[in-house]
């Protein structure tokens, strides 16, 4: 590194510490940049494939009431891709570059996407589950040193709250319902619960990338805090739904005013980030599928573009 | 095959969001021409009646200034603080002005 | 028009709407970009809001008392009566934006018509809201098909296969049977042949403007609206019910 580029260095990181925001065009540090465009676009990439296990419902929903709604909230996670994808493009990376990255296995997303959803109670357990850690871990980021980034995040954040309003009432009328239904929405909190924890990412200890991120005010709390968080937000909704947290270990600690909770099995999680997870396979491949079926409407709208442009500018030639 | 294919451009979103405001900017989108990026832009930024009348400007139409220019084009302004309202002392009875 | 034809023209505007809803909501996370999943995703919210709106309507209006939900989910394919392009498989995203403007060019104007028309006042209203959805879905449908038809080759000849494969689904708009003529003459529906002439100008305008040949009128398919549908529509309404029907006692 020359001694500008420590300079300007030290310039950044003591105005990221004055909570100052970053725009596009600032100097930044290169490690900053590609730390940017990694969480950034995989936060995206998670986006869009998390369109694909609730999309499963859409077609079942069971009234026109809940279609509704649960297509207008996968909608938004289209909506939450896009801002995402518009956000990492300011940092100098097209929106191509990163499909492809997801297409070829090179960038990753959300594993908690390679899960199946087996009935209709996993609708409303992503949605209280997923949806509320996804929440836990995004409100921080509304105010992260990125400018673009925040900005993303906020609107995210102020449409996503509908998202876990509505997973809890499913599960609120499946709770509340025939014991079919009560026993489906225990079912899904069984499958959901792990995972969902396991969403805030490996133990501190084990985070290779959260101390720079930290520093530079990309992430503002632990995954460990946040988790934490959640547990303890999480347990008494449980309690009103009248279901059970599937964690023989969960109990109280007045000492420390947090719930305590059992050991996370780690190997799964490595596992289903390595691609052994239930859907991995599925949801990339859908994904892939979706974009070279759309590759000759793209291509189709750009040639027709192209088309009107060379008009136009025969058509300006000629009154010239 | 897809990084070969041109990508459509990208656009910049302004948005209204009611009459009496000014247009304001509220992210960006791809769209191959400028119908498909108000009809877009409508979709995507307008779902919840955030607008009442869109602009859309191909990104690369933007001319913005330089970051490296930001002290040499704004801190001047600085020192200019009679340009502000506060800076005149009046007597108490025209409080009001 | 007897009460059991008023209440079956409601009916099946409502079939229409949640046929193409329930078709196009699977579009959502599997478009050609995610703009365009977005707006497929909007296109079919305001459908299926047609489609409560008319089927809220009809249960005020019969004396079974089935709600918007008993409509959608405990009737079978014989009773829905939409017209059969609507309940066609998606295909590839050309067939769906075909069937989606030949639909839209004719909802329009049918809306425009029901919103003016001083039968049935809460059908106006219904329809006066849906007349601005369906200017957008017209709008957008229209412009695809222009981009499409004169976008490149393969584009060309897609989209033509399209309109040639749906074309014979398109008659059925306009041939008038018993309900829709009973509607006519009591002011509520409009004149089916002054639509096939309104359709027919909007449609070869833009086929024009997208290089593409309108095909000429052969055979066209019939039925739906007698609830005799093609082979699709049974698979659609047994995976759309699945819930309901297997669980009859339980609200979600």
């Amino acid at each position: 590194m020359s001694p500008v580029e420590m300079n300007l260095e030290a310039r950044f990181d003591a105005y990221v510490a004055e909570e100052k925001k970053i725009e596009p065009k600032d100097w930044m540090p290169d490690a900053y940049r590609k730390t940017l465009i990694r969480q950034i676009s995989q936060h995206a990439h998670s986006e869009i494939v998390g369109m694909l296990p609730e999309g499963n419902w859409i077609s079942r929903a069971p009234s026109l009431k809940r279609k509704a709604i649960l297509l207008a909230k996968v909608q938004d996670e289209a909506g939450h891709g896009l801002y995402l994808y518009s956000a990492a493009e300011t940092l100098g990376v097209t929106r191509d570059q990163m499909l492809d990255d997801l297409h070829t296995g090179k960038a990753k997303y959300s594993s908690i996407f390679n899960y199946p959803t087996l009935t209709w109670a996993d609708m409303g357990a992503v949605g209280w589950l997923v949806d509320g850690a996804a929440i836990m871990n995004q409100v921080p980021l509304c105010k992260c040193s990125y400018g673009p980034y925040a900005r993303a995040m906020v609107r995210v954040c102020k449409e996503e709250s509908f998202h876990q309003r509505q997973g809890f009432q499913v599960m609120l009328n499946l709770a509340q319902g025939t014991p079919e239904q009560k026993a489906m929405a225990q079912d899904a909190l069984n499958r959901w619960w792990w995972p969902s924890l396991m969403m805030f990412g490996p133990n501190d200890a084990d985070s290779p990338h959260s101390a720079q991120s930290m520093k530079w005010n990309i992430k503002r709390f632990s995954n460990d805090e946040l988790r934490q968080r959640f547990v303890d937000m999480t347990v008494p909704q449980a309690e009103l739904l009248g279901l059970t947290i599937p964690d023989p270990d969960l109990k109280w600690n007045e000492a420390r005013g947090h719930y305590d909770f059992g050991d996370i099995q780690w190997e799964e999680f490595y596992n289903v980030i390595k691609g052994n997870g239930p859907c991995n396979k599925e949801r990339l491949a859908a994904r892939v599928k979706a974009h070279e079926d759309g590759a000759w409407v793209r291509e189709a709208a750009n040639a027709y573009a192209q088309k009107q442009k060379a008009k136009k500018a025969d058509a300006t030639t000629h009154a010239a | 095959m897809s990084s070969k294919q041109h990508e459509w451009p990208l656009w910049e979103v302004f948005i209204r969001s009611r009459q009496g405001l000014g247009h304001k900017h509220s992210g960006s989108l791809h769209a191959a021409d400028a119908e498909m990026a108000i009809q877009n832009a409508r979709d995507v930024y307008t779902r919840r009646q955030e607008g009442v009348s869109i602009w859309v400007v191909p990104a690369e139409a933007i001319t913005a200034s330089s970051p490296d220019d930001k002290e040499v084009m704004f801190d001047p302004a600085n020192d200019k603080v009679y340009r502000h309202p506060t800076f005149y002392k009046l007597p108490d009875e025209v409080n009001n002005m | 028009m007897t009460e059991g034809q008023h209440l079956q023209i409601i009916l099946r505007l409502g079939d229409d709407a949640l046929v193409l809803g329930q078709r196009l909501s699977a579009w959502c996370g599997h478009g050609p970009i995610l703009e365009e999943d977005i707006a497929l995703s909007n296109t079919a919210l305001d459908l299926i809001g047609q489609a409560r709106n008319f089927y809220t309507l009809a249960s005020s209006r019969e004396d079974q008392g089935r709600d918007e939900d008993q409509l959608a989910f405990f009737r079978t394919d014989k009773e829905f009566q939409n017209h059969l392009l609507l309940e066609q498989p998606n295909g590839h995203f050309g067939d769906t934006i075909v069937r989606q403007f030949f639909f839209s060019a004719f909802a329009l104007e049918r809306y425009a018509f029901l919103s003016r028309q001083l039968v049935d006042a809460e059908v106006a209203g219904i329809a006066a809201k849906a007349v601005k959805e369906l200017q957008y879905h017209w709008e957008h449908a229209a412009q695809w098909i222009v981009r499409l038809g004169d976008g490149t080759t393969e584009s060309h000849e897609k989209v033509q296969a399209s309109i040639d494969h749906l074309w014979s689904y398109t008659g059925e708009f306009f041939n008038a049977d018993e309900v829709d003529a009973a509607g006519a003459e009591a002011g509520l529906l409009p004149d089916l042949e002054v639509m096939r002439k309104a359709w027919n100008a909007s449609v070869e305008a833009c086929l024009a403007q997208a290089t593409l040949t309108r095909p000429e009128d052969g055979w066209m398919q019939r039925g739906g609206k007698q609830g005799i549908h093609s082979e699709h529509l049974s698979y659609m309404l047994a995976e759309m019910q699945v819930l309901p029907r297997t669980y009859p006692d339980a609200t979600w």
